[in-house]
Order: C-alpha cells, then sequence, then structure tokens
C-alpha cells in the first residue's frame, strides 16, 4: 500500500511539476469541441443534437494525447525495472500509473464537459447525466489505455500504434456513453449508465492483468 | 542467502553469449565480473535479478531454483544498472523518499544515505542540476534506500571520481561484513577484499549443435 501510494504521489507531482500533459488534454478538449459550430454551422438545433457525441469523441480523443508516454518514459530510464523490482505487484503499478493518468486528463474533463455541452446550446437539464457517464467512463478509457501503451512500449512511432490500438476496443464505451446522455434516447438513460458500470467493472481488474503481461515481456 | 549457478547459459537475441558458467556465493561474498565489452556482463547481472530466463542450466538460491519463488527473491535484491532511474523534475530528497517508499521500506532518516554519497548539501536540488557523476551516486544511494541483502551493480563505477570510489568501496565493505553479497561488473580494479572474481573471456559460448553440424 507504501509502495502504491508512493508511485501515484510520484506521477501526479511529475504531472504538476511538468506541468504538461493534463492540462495539455483539457485545453485541446475544448479547442476541439469549439470547432464544431464552425465546421457545423450554428443553427442551434443542429448543435443541441450533436453536442453529447462531441464532447464524448473529444474526450475519448483527449485521453489519448498523453498515453504513449504513461510508460514510456519509466521504460527508458529504468525506472520501470525498479518498480518490477519492488514488492508492488506489477498489476497495481499498472492500477497506480493508469489512476494517476485519469486524475490527470481524466477528471478535468469531467469539470470542463458542461462547460463545453453548454457552449453547444445542450440541453442544461441533462448535464448531470452527462457528468455522471463521463465519470464511468473515462476511468475505463485510462485503463484500456494503459494496455495499449504497454503492448507498444519501446516500438517507434508508439504514440500512433497506441490510438491504432485502443480506439477500436474503446467504441463501445462511446456508444453507451452518447446513448447514456442523449436526450434522442428512449428512457432516462439508466440502462447505459449501468452498462457503463459494467465495462469499467470488467476493466479494472482485466486492464492491469494484460498490460502487466506486456510489461513484463517488455523487462526481459 | 546462498546464491548458486551451474551451467549457466545465456543470448541476446539469437546471439548466444556465454555458456558453462557458475559461481557459488555464500553470505558475506563479493563476485567481480570482469571480460570485454559484449561479453555478457549486463546480461548476466539482468539474469541474477530476474528478468528474462537464461537459455541453459540454473540459478539457485539457497538450493531451490529462482524460478520457484521470484517474488520473494527479488525482495531481496537490488539492482543498479547503467539506467539511474531519475525524474528530472523531482528534488535529490524527493527521490529517495520514493525509492524507500516503493521498496516498502519507509525510511525515517531519509538523509542518511545521501550523506553517505556525499550529496547532503544537493538534498533539496532538482536532479536536472545533477552533474552526471552526481547523478551516479544518487542511483547508489538507492542501495541503502533499498536495503536488499543481495546487491547487483552493472559498472557501478562509471563516471565517479577517486573520492566517490572511496566511499562505494566501504558500502560494499560495510555490506559484506553484515553479511550481504554484492556481485559486481567493472572495468576498472576496486579493492575488494578476498572478492571472487569471474571473466566471462573464459565461457564462450558453445557452438549451436545445428551450426556445427556443417
Amino acid at each position: 500500500m507504501v509502495s502504491f501510494k508512493a508511485l501515484l504521489w510520484r506521477d501526479l507531482r511529475l504531472a504538476f511539476r511538468q506541468g504538461g500533459d493534463g492540462a495539455l488534454a483539457v485545453i485541446f478538449f475544448v479547442l476541439a469541441a469549439l470547432l464544431f459550430p464552425f465546421g457545423l454551422g450554428p443553427e442551434p438545433e443542429a448543435l443541441a443534437r450533436d453536442a453529447v457525441g462531441i464532447v464524448w469523441v473529444m474526450a475519448l480523443l483527449a485521453s489519448l494525447l498523453a498515453l504513449d508516454r504513461l510508460f514510456q518514459g519509466d521504460w527508458e530510464d529504468g525506472s520501470l525495472d525498479l518498480v518490477a523490482l519492488s514488492p508492488l505487484p506489477l498489476e497495481l503499478a499498472v492500477l497506480a500509473k493508469a489512476l494517476a493518468h485519469w486524475l490527470v486528463s481524466g477528471l478535468p474533463l469531467l469539470v470542463a464537459a458542461p462547460l463545453v455541452a453548454s457552449m453547444l446550446q445542450f440541453d442544461p437539464a441533462g448535464l448531470p447525466r452527462l457528468v455522471l457517464a463521463l465519470g464511468l467512463g473515462t476511468p475505463t478509457l485510462s485503463l484500456l489505455g494503459a494496455v495499449g501503451a504497454a503492448l507498444t512500449l519501446g516500438a517507434r512511432r508508439a504514440g500512433v500504434l497506441v490510438s491504432l490500438l485502443v480506439l477500436p476496443l474503446e467504441i463501445p464505451v462511446l456508444i453507451f456513453g452518447v446513448a447514456a446522455a442523449d436526450p434522442a434516447t428512449m428512457g432516462d438513460g439508466s440502462t447505459q449508465i449501468m452498462v457503463l458500470g459494467a465495462l469499467l467493472a470488467l476493466a479494472l481488474p482485466l486492464c492491469p492483468w494484460a498490460a502487466a503481461a506486456a510489461l513484463r515481456q517488455a523487462l526481459e | 542467502m546462498q546464491l548458486t549457478a551451474e551451467g549457466l547459459g545465456a543470448a541476446r537475441g539469437e546471439r548466444p553469449l556465454f555458456s558453462g558458467l557458475g559461481f557459488a556465493l555464500a553470505p558475506g561474498d563479493a563476485l567481480v565480473l570482469t571480460g570485454p565489452n559484449g561479453s555478457g556482463k549486463s546480461s548476466l547481472l539482468r539474469l541474477l535479478a530476474g528478468f528474462g530466463r537464461p537459455t541453459a542450466g540454473t540459478i539457485r538460491r539457497d538450493g531451490k531454483p529462482l524460478g520457484d519463488d521470484l517474488d520473494s527473491y527479488r525482495a531481496e535484491l537490488h539492482f543498479v544498472g547503467h539506467q539511474e532511474a531519475l525524474k528530472l523534475a523531482l528534488s535529490v530528497a524527493e527521490t529517495l523518499r520514493f525509492w524507500g517508499d516503493l521498496a516498502g521500506r519507509p525510511s525515517q532518516d531519509g538523509n542518511r544515505p545521501l550523506a553517505a554519497l556525499g550529496l547532503g548539501a544537493q538534498a533539496e536540488l532538482p536532479c536536472r542540476f545533477l552533474s552526471s557523476g552526481q547523478r551516479r551516486r544518487l542511483a547508489l544511494a538507492r542501495l541503502l534506500a533499498w536495503d536488499a541483502p543481495l546487491w547487483l551493480l552493472d559498472e557501478p563505477t562509471v563516471g565517479l571520481d577517486d573520492e566517490a570510489l572511496g566511499l562505494i568501496a566501504d558500502l560494499i565493505r560495510q555490506h559484506r561484513a553484515g553479511g550481504g553479497i554484492v556481485v559486481l561488473s567493472t572495468h576498472q580494479p576496486l579493492a575488494l577484499a578476498g572478492a571472487q572474481s569471474l571473466s566471462l573471456a573464459d565461457f564462450p559460448p558453445a557452438r549451436p549443435l545445428a551450426l556445427a553440424e556443417w
């Protein structure tokens, strides 16, 4: 537990000191989402209809931004060797790093999402559901991303490769995430919220396990 | 801890590095690995750290093969390789505290390892301002923070000045006096009393059978 906390705190501290990745993800999220009114035209009805989809797709892309560096830095400077030698199981180390990734690049999106959605003329009554869906969906994105980052460790152009690997896996999260908050969906969206929760519950043990297996390969 | 190896062979990718290598180490022993560049010193040390598998032979701890209980073996060793594992944005003291916590041995007196390696004055300095010799010293301070009985050191003396060479020789002597084991590779003569030495050039790789028949 001490080692888990140590790794988590170190990653958070590095993220804040180097001050890039988290802020970058949010700025990218907001800026890219604001391009849509220019591209689609400013009709409020059209924007309101697409707002949820825009927010989700942008959140998904924003979470990819810092992924290729998730293990790369630690691998290059030998820190990953130390993590492997420490009493902390590699699965929990992956979990700590994915959690740090989410806190830095996922959590700020939850704050920015209502802002962006409102600018896209999204009905304010649907905002709590949108944030709830994002809150359940973005941790799954970080966990899936950790698997991709571990698999592409040491590859050239790992950033592009991670996106190619991870994006198809993230489609279910996107589908249910959008459906949960879309005003056009039948019902109150609670079914979709539950599916998002189930996906997270599934990813929580499976992704660290898969990523740890990939890391062991990379360390040989 | 008793650490023995017999008939050990290893390969880097497809290329065999050495074969038929063996040694036996008891508490207090030290083993100095020598050999030309590319003879497999680093690979042997990584094998001993439990990364990867030998192509032949076995490594045993207290008579049991490593693979039987790799996790508890790893808890008893520490490895300092060529990479210093420093994060440039963290200060020296923070780095050391992180290592101690990661090892599950949170230290009360975090500055003792720093003082032991002559880095006491740099404790609050971010790692980006350290010279390469100071980075090396900090990496070696990890040995004290990690506090494991078996030390695996891959060319620990690279880039160190005479003062630091004396400090590391002292550390190794104290560690051995306390019942620790040290395996290190080096190109520089290090004054280690009663150390075994092993030249990897004496264990050339056996020709693969398929090639021998040609």
